[in-house]
């Protein structure tokens, strides 16, 4: 937030000149019909992605030349905005003149940059990234019907965000080699969530298997558990300061049992460890001494010098012994 | 032709209203708080502004009417005000509102509830409307205050001010109407119903943007929202913003003069355009016109969605709005056509037309012919309309609606 964000942006203005040329005289909007394509001993293949209760739906036409595979002509119809229908416009033209498994190559990337009027300007805001995602998911799901087999078949990897096709595994990636902890770092990391936002958390534009406020909890507790497992690792191997606190305590009770409480209830005392607080150059140790020791003159001196002596040489030279 | 055709979002300013405020720039500029003549030169005139506006509603005496910089301010100051007069520092805990207020009340409620205040948001029937009964059913004796808009910015239909008034003085709760869309679109007299607060914009019955106010009944406590001078008898501090308060005071008595004359005249050329456009196949508009402002049409056109029907429109110079899908940045389903439980498919179909009273017949005559233009032309592209059905297996389930 700042000076170029006080004013919202003005949605329309933000589109290409092709965004706008297409949503006003679409070239490719119309339907192919079952006769024209049996004329042509073709094959028809109509795909529908998305529902008006939706807030957008497209309705793909191939038809596709069954001795090639090459789709020979490709007509659409929308139920959208200005970008799904200029999208869907652009996006039969893209399939024009390819087989269906090249077809299937087209995201709804390729289908943003030829709607830029710039290669590096892009041709629509970023909430509206979800319009292009449409004309991937019907081409995906129109090749699907004519090869046979399943649209989740053509996914080589799970994609969280469509708009800036971030997979599953990137977002993990970037979370643990980063050390993110919030969904803007993820964001400005990958671009995912940076579009129509749906995959940031339950209630957007539409309903995910994955979302980012998840993978980025799970992550981090996995990070958490790995660090703990880490450290619990480090401490069996003798490690103080790798330790965790519950270990850094026992660690310390049992230097104290063997070495040093011995002599303490000789005296008529002893003492207890009350808490441990790691800082940069100290490791506090807290003690409160008990019986005899209480008050005791050598338990400010002597005595705290020999437990510190003693918990410096067998754990941490950072350790400071402090009597409360 | 241009035909601005979105007046619930904001009007222009009478030039009338404008001739009022000039001298308050230039001329008559002093403080109005200030002992010299420079500012006291602008007490008659404020005066007036304040007679006009008590005239308007027909508020007694011992009313308040506080100018405020909008209604957001009002609605605020109300909201956050009660909270801490009768939830922090007193015994009650509720607040009820309903789920199609503006966001003005709907964000300051959220923002309430975070700091413990339970809030109801009550739902509307199909109408759009919020019905009394309902309001009286979830009244508890830990309620504070209940908060209703006087009409809907989006449907234009108007809530039942007067029985839940009623309701809740015999309930003894604070009862505050964002009266936005009301005041100066349809008679408000603050003595026949039981309002303890209304808010009110200027710039909506066109006066200009940047002020408002509020109603206080019976001048009763309501601890202020800004602290400062203590202006306007200390409940709401900053210098007065002569002008424009000059301006709403112009501009409301423009607005109810002859309200029902008023009324009428665009009451005929809203229906005439509703019943125009209705003749379209596969539409609907929401709620009965006679329970609803005389100048709003909110119109669902099968297959047409929101956005890309006021590209068109917009193309052929016409200003209108939706609140559907596509045009807002969160691109969710219109809230209020959800909250009517409107069929799914049609939430995102709702255009809102606004008439005012410097709407035309040829504006009118024009309009129709464009919007029938439009809706050919999008129908003609609508996946909606298409004849060739989905290959086996091709089909996509609807999708299901959130909130």
């Amino acid at each position: 937030m700042a000076k170029n964000d006080l004013l919202g942006a003005s949605l329309w203005d933000a589109y290409s000149n092709k965004v706008t040329t297409l949503m006003n005289n679409p070239n490719h909007q119309g339907e192919i019909t079952p006769e024209q394509v049996e004329k042509n001993g073709n094959k028809l293949i109509v795909a529908d992605f998305g529902a008006e209760s939706c807030g957008d739906a497209v309705r793909l036409y191939w038809e596709v030349d069954p001795r090639t595979d090459i789709i020979v002509n490709s007509k659409f119809k929308s139920f959208g905005c200005g970008t799904a229908i200029a999208s869907s416009d652009i996006m039969t033209e893209l399939c024009i003149g390819k087989t269906v498994k090249e077809a299937v190559k087209i995201t709804n990337i390729d289908v943003e940059f030829a709607l830029r009027d710039h290669p590096d300007v892009p041709a629509v805001p970023p909430q509206k990234m979800h319009c292009s995602v449409m004309a991937y998911d019907v081409i995906k799901k129109a090749a699907s019907l004519y090869l046979g087999v399943d649209a989740e078949s053509f996914e080589e990897e799970i994609i969280v965000c469509e708009c800036a096709r971030v997979s599953l595994r990137t977002l993990q990636e970037v979370i643990r080699l980063n050390d993110l902890t919030t969904i803007e770092q993820i964001t400005d990391y990958t671009k995912a969530g940076g579009f129509c936002k749906s995959c940031i958390r339950p209630g957007g534009h539409e309903k995910r298997e994955y979302y980012l406020v998840d993978i980025l909890r799970d992550t981090r507790k996995e990070m958490d558990e790995e660090k703990m497992k880490a450290a619990a690792d480090a401490g069996s191997k003798g490690s103080f300061e790798a330790m965790t606190l519950v270990q850094q305590i026992k660690a310390i009770d049992a230097v104290i049992d063997e070495n040093v409480r011995q002599f303490l209830i000789m005296d008529g005392g002893n003492m207890e460890v009350i808490d441990v607080k790691p800082s940069e150059d100290y490791i506090d140790v807290y003690i409160r001494y008990l019986g005899a020791c209480n008050g005791c003159a050598s338990s400010a001196t002597g005595t705290l010098y020999a437990i510190e002596a003693t918990l410096k040489e067998k754990l941490s030279k950072k350790i400071r012994v402090l009597p409360i | 032709m241009r035909v601005y055709l979105d007046n619930n979002a904001t009007t222009m300013v009478d030039p009338l209203v404008v001739e009022a405020m000039m001298p308050f720039f230039s001329e008559i500029y002093g403080n109005p708080s200030s002992l010299h003549k420079f500012g006291t030169a602008s007490h008659p005139a404020l005066s007036k502004a304040i007679d006009q506006m008590y005239k308007a509603l027909n508020a007694s005496d011992n009313d308040d009417i506080v100018f405020t910089s909008c209604a957001t301010e009002s609605n605020n100051w109300v909201l956050k005000s009660v909270f801490n007069d009768h939830i922090v520092s007193g015994e009650k805990n509720h607040i009820i509102t309903t789920e199609v207020e503006h966001p003005s009340v709907l964000a300051a409620c959220k923002a309430l509830e975070k700091e413990g205040a339970k809030i109801t948001y009550l739902p509307v029937n199909s109408e759009g409307i919020v019905e009394a009964h309902v309001v009286r059913s979830f009244i508890t004796d830990k309620t504070a205050l209940v908060s209703v808009m006087w009409a809907s910015n989006e449907t234009g239909m108007i809530n039942p001010i007067k029985e839940i008034g009623a309701i809740c003085k015999e309930k003894g709760v604070l009862f505050h109407s964002d009266g936005v869309q009301a005041v100066g679109k349809i008679p408000v007299d603050l003595q026949d119903v039981h309002v303890d607060f209304v808010s009110m914009s200027a710039h909506k019955f066109h006066g200009p943007k940047g002020v408002g106010a509020l109603y206080i009944r019976n001048s009763q406590p309501l601890s202020p929202l800004l602290h400062g001078g203590e202006q306007m008898g200390g409940r709401r501090s900053g210098t007065l913003n002569v002008p424009y308060i000059v301006g709403m005071g112009k501009a409301i008595e423009l607005a109810t003069t002859n309200i029902e004359e008023k009324i009428a005249a665009i009451r005929a050329k809203r229906d005439r355009l509703e019943d125009a456009l209705l003749e379209l196949s596969d539409t609907f508009v929401v709620g009965n016109r006679e329970n609803r402002t005389p100048n709003t049409i909110l119109i669902s056109i099968r297959g047409v969605e929101g956005e890309g029907m006021l590209w068109d429109l917009n193309n052929g110079q016409i200003g209108a709005s939706t609140g559907s899908a596509c045009a807002s940045e969160d691109l969710q389903a219109n809230t209020v056509m959800l909250a009517i439980g409107a069929d799914s498919e049609l939430a995102h179909t709702g255009i809102r037309l606004s008439l005012s009273r410097f709407t035309t017949d040829s504006e009118i005559d024009y309009v129709i012919a464009h919007f029938k233009k439009a809706v050919e032309r999008l129908r003609a592209i609508s996946s909606s309309y298409a004849k060739v059905q989905p290959t086996v297996g091709g089909e996509s389930k609807a999708c299901e609606l959130h909130h």
